[in-house]
């Protein structure tokens, strides 16, 4: 009878396991079903280069797009160095002392904390105490700031992957350790490091907690003129959409539409990812 | 026959990994433009001997060094030595073929662009460089792809070029064709002698029929000791150690 309990008990293993591929697999395809036929109703040319009009009940979206463009291009300029630089730190330290240590920690925690609260912090460092007021720059700071860990991630796992053989010709040639990770290091991890960065721009361009205090605003008639602006955002207008104005039933139908254009963009630009990643792989021969 | 002159010189060398000690009040004379051959069984220390001449194992922490290494009279090991420098005197060619993810060009410019060398002046040693590792002709009409694209021979053809291009006094190479087919290896061998009219050479090799065939002085090593140094000739025909004898003739390996 042994021999019977186990069978059946790895059975049943199999087919708990097939049930929830299966679940897993219907969920994502009707997710994507109901996004895709609520939202393409709505879309046209003109939804994507226009301006909302009749307090968000017609029109497009097209200030909603530029905004969360801006966004996501000046939270990364400001996250890539910063997160490059401090994974050089991280991993330029055979023996992690104690401060190595702190960083490694704060970043670990960083990745850690709900979105919200990178959007209260935003609004009390940046937007009062730094004076930017509610504007493009301090929402890009505060998104940085929130795709800072996965850059740093990325970073380092992109660092430790150089083989260490690359270093040691490089020093047996003469240069410094400096020098050595600007003109070797560096260069070899960097695919890999973009990769991971554009991974994190989908993260950042879907967020709304962070910007909620921080650069939204749910209505605004022309494009952002400088960094000191408020702007409109994709998953903010989402949901301004769904929680203000006066007719929720013509603007239900736009919500759709602007979730399936913010969805079509992420998976765009992480398809795009898969594929350079892909690309690198197949060149690299170390 | 004439002596020669050796301006390179290890003395009295101690190494310490932690507290294993790994070399052994180590002694030797590398004689200029000569081929010089270690050989000793495996883990016996010939490679980390060979990265005290270019202070690579500065690189591993915990790592202490006691002795001397002089290049013409200067004591590598002085506090007051740019490192760096020193590094380009004592060129390196490692076990695997290693180039950077770069062009064949940038493999070999690489140490000249670190001391902002003029381009034109880049242009000529890149060439003459590789022209003395005979790979010129096979790349000259693809300086500009990867390095990659080279066969493992010609890759660590191209490392020794780019070692050279810095214009060293020696060049360290550690087991340089133990990853390659007998064919690279050959090739190898004969650019050593052919390379030793300009250039002084340390090699440690763990093919004793290698050190017979390029070397002109042989260093026994055994458990981080040199337990004999002499011309290859007197070492291989008449070994004075009991156990150098007992290693060239197979007994262990
Ligand atoms: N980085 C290191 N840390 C500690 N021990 C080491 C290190 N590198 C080498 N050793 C030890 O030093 C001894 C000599 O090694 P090595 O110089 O590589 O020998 P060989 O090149 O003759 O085979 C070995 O016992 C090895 O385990
Ligand atoms: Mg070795």
């Amino acid at each position: 009878m042994k021999i019977n309990i186990r069978k059946l008990s790895e059975l049943t293993g199999i087919n708990l396991l097939r049930f929830f591929i299966v679940f897993t697999a219907v969920f994502l395809i009707s997710f994507l079903y109901i996004i895709f036929s609520r939202g393409v109703e709505v879309i046209s040319w003109e939804f994507i280069t226009k301006g909302p009009i009749d307090s968000m009940t017609a029109g497009g979206i097209y200030p909603a797009i530029v905004g969360t463009f801006w966004l996501t291009i000046l939270s990364i300029t400001f996250a890539l160095p910063l997160g490059i630089f401090t994974a050089i730190y991280l991993v330029s330290y055979a023996k992690p002392y104690w401060f190595v240590r702190m960083v490694r920690i704060a970043v670990n925690t960083l990745a850690g904390i709900p979105s919200i609260i990178y959007g209260l912090f935003g609004m009390t460092i940046f937007v009062q105490i730094l004076h930017m007021g509610v504007s493009l720059l301090a929402g890009s700071l505060t998104l940085g700031i929130l795709a800072l860990p996965v850059i740093i991630n990325a970073s380092e796992e992109a660092f430790r992957q150089v083989p260490k053989s690359f270093r040691d010709a490089s020093i047996a040639l003469g240069a410094t350790e400096r020098q050595s990770i600007m003109r070797v290091i560096l260069p070899a991890a960097l695919p890999n490091i973009l990769t991971g960065t554009v991974i994190s721009i989908g993260r950042v361009a879907g967020e709304t907690a962070p910007i909620l205090f921080t650069a939204a605003t749910f209505y605004s008639h022309n494009l952002p003129s400088s960094v000191m602006d408020e702007v409109m955002a994709l998953p903010y207008h989402i949901y301004a959409l769904m929680t203000e104005g006066a007719h929720p039933a013509k603007q239900l139908p736009i919500a759709y539409g602007t979730s399936l254009v913010l969805l079509a963009l992420v998976l765009i630009v992480s398809a795009i990812a898969i594929i350079i990643r892909y690309k690198i792989r197949k060149n690299r021969k170390w | 026959m004439v002596e020669n002159t050796a301006h390179i010189n290890a003395r009295n060398l101690n190494l310490w990994f932690e507290t294993k000690q790994v070399l052994h009040n180590v002694n030797f004379p590398v004689y200029d433009k000569k081929i010089t051959a270690l050989i000793g069984p495996s883990g016996c220390g010939k490679s980390t001997l060979l990265r005290c001449f270019n202070r690579m194992n500065d690189l591993i922490p915990n790592c202490h060094i006691e002795g001397k290494i002089t290049l013409y009279d200067q004591n590598i090991y002085n506090s007051k030595v740019d490192i760096t420098e020193i590094r380009t005197k004592v060129g390196m060619v490692f076990q695997q073929p290693n180039p950077f993810p770069k062009s064949i060009f940038n493999n070999v410019a690489f140490g000249l662009q670190l001391r902002r060398m003029k381009k034109s002046r880049i242009n000529e040693i890149v060439e003459d460089s590789l022209k003395s590792v005979w790979i010129w002709d096979e790349v000259k009409d693809r300086l500009h792809h990867s390095a990659f694209s080279l066969s493992g021979g010609q890759q660590q053809r191209l490392c020794i070029a780019r070692a050279l291009a810095n214009d060293p006094d020696i060049i360290l190479l550690d087991e340089p064709t133990s990853a390659l087919d007998p064919q690279s290896t050959a090739k190898i061998e004969e650019l050593c002698l052919a390379l030793k009219d300009k250039v002084t050479i340390l090699i440690v090799t763990h093919n004793i029929a290698q050190a017979g065939r390029i070397s002109d002085y042989t260093g026994f090593m055994y458990l981080g000791e040199m337990l004999e140094f002499a011309k290859t000739k007197t070492l291989f025909t008449v070994p004075k150690d009991k156990r150098a004898e007992a290693y060239l003739t197979g007994v262990f390996g």
